[in-house]
């Protein structure tokens, strides 16, 4: 039997790797498009200030594309060390995505990013800007083969077990790669990385406007990160609301633990604005409902009814039992089996054999679960809502903070009225940390809300572990605690040291701190 | 459409390719990281030896990245097995990469002389670990790993913690260790002997001149010892090669001098340890002579012929169990599906090509000697 604590272990390594790795993702998924747009304006006017932006936030961009490298070397291995029997059991198809990515997209960036640092002088400016243009492609193609691979394990199409190799098997790589989660998934997380950077770009140099330095510059780039903001982040809540409506088709549980759905309501369903859901009362105390609106986004119609848990819970206890009947099959078929009548019983019920695996962190052999045990891995199929029903909450509205702020940022810039109106630039300011913070609670939702599989219905999260000890995950999440802790300490004390200096820190001779004196006035 | 066996075949070949492409592209960069701090005096010399990989390290680390993704995807059995089997050593190698990316962009962002030894060391250990770490586990797969696979082919290991890596560094294994170790460090020395201005070149070329005939009597030394004192396996009966992959329905016997069994059969292949002999000595010769590009050349195909020789003495293993001999993963047993290895099979054929021509195309636009003066002109761009 697996060690429960030990799946826990492997279970906190993985998210806290994974989400690490996923703060340093998204301002490169954008700042790169922001650097072909800083960089064509400069090759198609000749304006030098525009190559100093390019290569100012180029900067910044390295100082965090490094720690963006550093940390994904952990996530290319960390499925094999970590995962072991997930990657036997599911490599056939999620492994091909993966080394896709290598080929097609890490492969791309890697090889230019080196020149868009270190080639300005010995490229081209015609060059210089199809790099830039090729690592910002090779970035975004990379999320789409990552999330190609993430789409497949919240909805696992295109492949089939196969009783003979013990593992998913794939059996079209059109669907694998059409999988309609994996690309609403994708647009919705580069727009995200697009919000991500532009809110970087924007803060900063909302902060040198406050400032009374740089103006010129700072109020060039906050107008390329405004426009491109609004834009992105508009997309963003479209295809979000796009990904209920998926959500709705394939991951019933997911959308409902989201909404805090208990009971399936009469359609049209209302969406859950603001409640405390209770996990062993199956009920949301004080919840405020907005009429119609949740069945309007996941079925996009008003007659079709969201499934609730405790009914989708009830579905899956007769799930289990079949998938229990497969598994006796199976272990049959394994064994030497070869009758038709038992490859028949198995073909009947594989579908189910994902379920009849939940039954494992019980018993040994599911074919001999008591009804007591069955009930358990029924209610183990429920994640647990409250976090899920929160975090989601927080990602929108954190989500609608930023449209806000661009929408007012963007009016106001073009109305010439930006510097009259300083609560604006605070609030730019301010809202420095909500793309990040809307970006993990965004996965948490994705990630926490498909337990308890590893891949949906097919392989559970326990089962997926590799066979290592406790001993060995408290020793590796120590080394990654302790890494991963000493790397954030000097990004942070890096970046802040050039977002401090701003365009300064270039060494081309005119900028604020280059001067002697001030140009501008100070604004304090 | 290509046949199941063939396909099988070809993705021992492809993985080969992958992994020397690892080695000669990134290889080179752990040799210069290893030999920084004895080829660079002062903190322009080190920055010069920097600035020769620095366009193009990130890139040839994607070499690896892609080894890693290829293994995953073509042999998911070996891909589970060795990466688990491995942990600390995987993990090792993973925390000495960390210092790399950051090392190499943040090294000069300060001024300040401690900042900058602290990520010269860092960097050294980025490229002395792995390059030490990689030869390890090639001489622990020639000696057998210690793991089974259960009915369900979930692997199972001896060991956690220590316990599980202190037998990885045994003799033979740490021999390997320093042939992967040096044969690399020579490699990074070229590249340095080729791209450097004259200071470090010169330190480069006397560390050359050092190393490698100790890489060619490491290897031959190794390959005596895996004649007489290390046994190999063989396979005594299998399903027939383009069956679905089940590694458990052969048997296999470990025998003393089985891993030369493939040299009596096909006498030719003996030019691939030839290769691996000579490729280092005769790269110290061109060193001498000054003639580092024919140099890169000449240890690239040393590098073909030593891992060549590990993987081709062991063919068709990949794996093989000293805990369970049967449970061993072979290039006929441990692949993916036929349509898996067909797809990827033409994503390499299709995007290889690409790759190895922009690659090109950006050695090309950045080449040239690294100066002193280019260094102290670029002081606030250049790593």
């Amino acid at each position: 039997m697996i060690d429960p604590t030990f799946v826990e272990l492997s279970r906190w390594q993985f998210a806290a790797t994974a989400l690490y790795h996923f703060l340093f993702v998204p301002l490169t998924l954008g700042i790169s498009w922001l650097l072909v747009i800083m960089e064509t304006v400069y090759v198609m006017t000749g304006k030098e200030i525009y190559k100093d932006m390019t290569k100012f936030w180029g900067k910044l961009f390295g100082i965090n594309f490094a720690i963006g490298v550093t940390t994904g070397l952990t996530m290319e291995f960390e499925f094999g060390t970590n995962w072991s029997y997930y990657s036997h059991y599911v490599g056939d198809v999620f492994g091909a995505p993966l080394a896709i990515e290598g080929l097609m997209a890490f492969f791309l960036e890697s090889t230019f990013i080196g020149l868009f640092f270190l080639g300005w002088d010995k490229l081209s400016k015609r060059k210089h800007l199809a790099v830039t243009f090729f690592t910002a492609l090779g970035s975004n193609l990379s999320a789409l083969w990552i999330l190609v691979a993430n789409g497949w394990m919240q909805n696992p199409v295109g492949s089939v077990f196969s009783p003979e190799t013990m593992r998913m098997e794939m059996t079209s790589f059109a669907e694998v790669f059409l999988n309609p989660v994996a690309q609403v998934k994708f647009v919705h997380t580069v727009a995200a990385g697009y919000v991500t950077a532009s809110v970087f770009v924007m803060s900063i140099s909302a902060w040198y406007i406050l400032k009374g330095r740089d103006l010129a510059f700072a109020r060039r780039s906050f107008a390329v990160a405004v426009g491109f903001g609004l834009a992105a982040s508009l997309s963003v809540i479209v295809l979000g609301d796009e990904s209920g409506y998926e959500l709705g088709d394939v991951q019933k549980v997911k959308l409902a633990a989201i909404e805090a759905e208990w009971k399936t309501e009469p359609a049209p369903a209302s969406f859950t604005l603001f409640g405390f859901p209770s996990q062993d009362g199956k009920e949301t105390a004080a919840a405020v409902k907005i009429p119609w609106a949740l069945g309007l986004i996941a079925t996009r119609s008003l007659d079709k009814p969201v499934t609730g848990l405790i009914d989708l819970e009830k579905k899956h206890e007769e799930r289990i039992r079949s998938g229990a009947i497969a598994y006796g099959a199976l272990s049959k078929i394994r064994a030497g089996d070869a009758s038709p009548e038992t490859r028949a019983t198995f073909d009947a019920h594989v579908k189910d054999l994902g379920y009849g695996l939940l039954l494992k962190q019980f018993v040994e052999d599911p074919t001999t679960a008591t009804e007591d045990q069955i009930k358990q891995a029924a209610a183990s199929t429920i994640p647990t809502v409250w976090p899920l029903f929160w975090a989601f909450r927080l990602m929108v509205a954190l989500g609608f903070l930023m449209l806000f702020t661009f929408a007012a940022g963007f009016w106001l810039n073009a109305t010439k009225r930006l510097e009259q109106n300083r609560w604006l630039l605070w609030l730019a300011v301010l809202i420095l940390p909500a793309p990040w913070l809307s970006c993990e609670f965004g996965w948490f939702v994705a990630e926490f809300g498909r337990q308890p599989w590893a891949i949906g219905e097919v392989l559970p999260t326990f089962l997926a572990t590799s066979s290592l000890t406790s001993g060995d995950l408290i020793f590796s999440l120590a080394g990654f605690l302790t890494f991963y802790t000493a790397l954030l300490v000097i990004e942070l004390f890096l970046m802040i040291k050039f977002a401090r200096l701003g365009p300064s820190s270039l060494g081309l001779g005119r900028y604020h701190f280059e001067r002697g004196a001030p140009a501008a006035v100070p604004a304090e | 459409m290509l046949d199941y066996e063939t396909l099988k075949f070809v993705w021992w070949i492809l993985v080969g390719a992958l992994l020397i492409g690892f080695a000669v592209t990134d290889g080179m960069d752990m040799g210069v990281g290893t030999l920084l701090p004895f080829v660079g005096k002062t903190d322009v010399e080190r920055r010069i030896a920097i600035n020769t990989v620095g366009p193009h390290w990130d890139g040839n680390q994607v070499w690896f990245i892609t080894a890693g993704g290829a293994i995953f995807a073509a042999w998911p059995a070996v891909y589970a097995a060795a990466f688990s089997g491995f942990y600390m050593a995987m993990l090792l190698v993973l925390f000495a990469l960390f210092f790399r990316p950051v090392g190499f962009d943040y090294r000069s962002k300060i001024a300040n002389p401690t900042w900058r030894a602290a990520w010269d060391w860092g960097l050294f250990v980025g490229g002395a670990v792995p390059a030490l770490i990689f030869g390890v586990a090639f001489g622990n797969l020639l000696q057998g790993v210690p793991f089974r696979l259960d009915e369900l082919l979930r692997a199972h290991y001896q060991g956690s913690l220590l316990t599980a890596l202190l037998p990885l560094l045994n003799p033979f294994a740490l021999l390997a260790g320093v042939i992967s170790l040096l044969m690399l460090t020579v490699h990074g020395g070229v590249w340095l002997q080729l791209r450097a201005d004259t200071s470090v070149a010169e330190r480069a070329r006397a560390a050359i001149l050092t190393l490698a005939p100790i890489v060619t009597i490491a290897f031959a030394l190794a390959g005596l010892w895996l004649w007489v004192g290390v046994d190999g396996y063989r396979i005594v009966s299998e399903p027939p090669h383009g069956a679905l992959p089940n590694p458990l329905a052969k048997e296999v016997v470990r025998a003393p001098g089985a891993w030369l069994d493939v040299y009596a059969r096909l006498p030719i292949a003996v030019v691939v340890p030839l290769l691996g002999l000579a490729g280092p000595l005769v790269t110290a010769l061109l060193a001498k002579a000054r003639r580092p590009g024919l140099a890169f050349v000449s240890s690239a195909l040393g590098m073909v012929g030593v891992i060549g020789s590990a993987g081709l003495s062991m063919f068709p293993f990949v794996m093989p169990s000293s805990l369970d001999p049967k449970s061993s993963l072979t290039v006929w047993d441990a692949p993916s599906s036929h349509l898996t290895l067909t797809v990827m099979f033409w994503a390499v054929v299709i995007f290889l090509p690409i790759v190895l021509a922009y690659t090109v195309w950006c050695y090309a636009n950045m080449w040239g000697r690294v100066t002193a003066d280019e260094i102290e002109t670029r002081a606030h761009s250049a790593y």
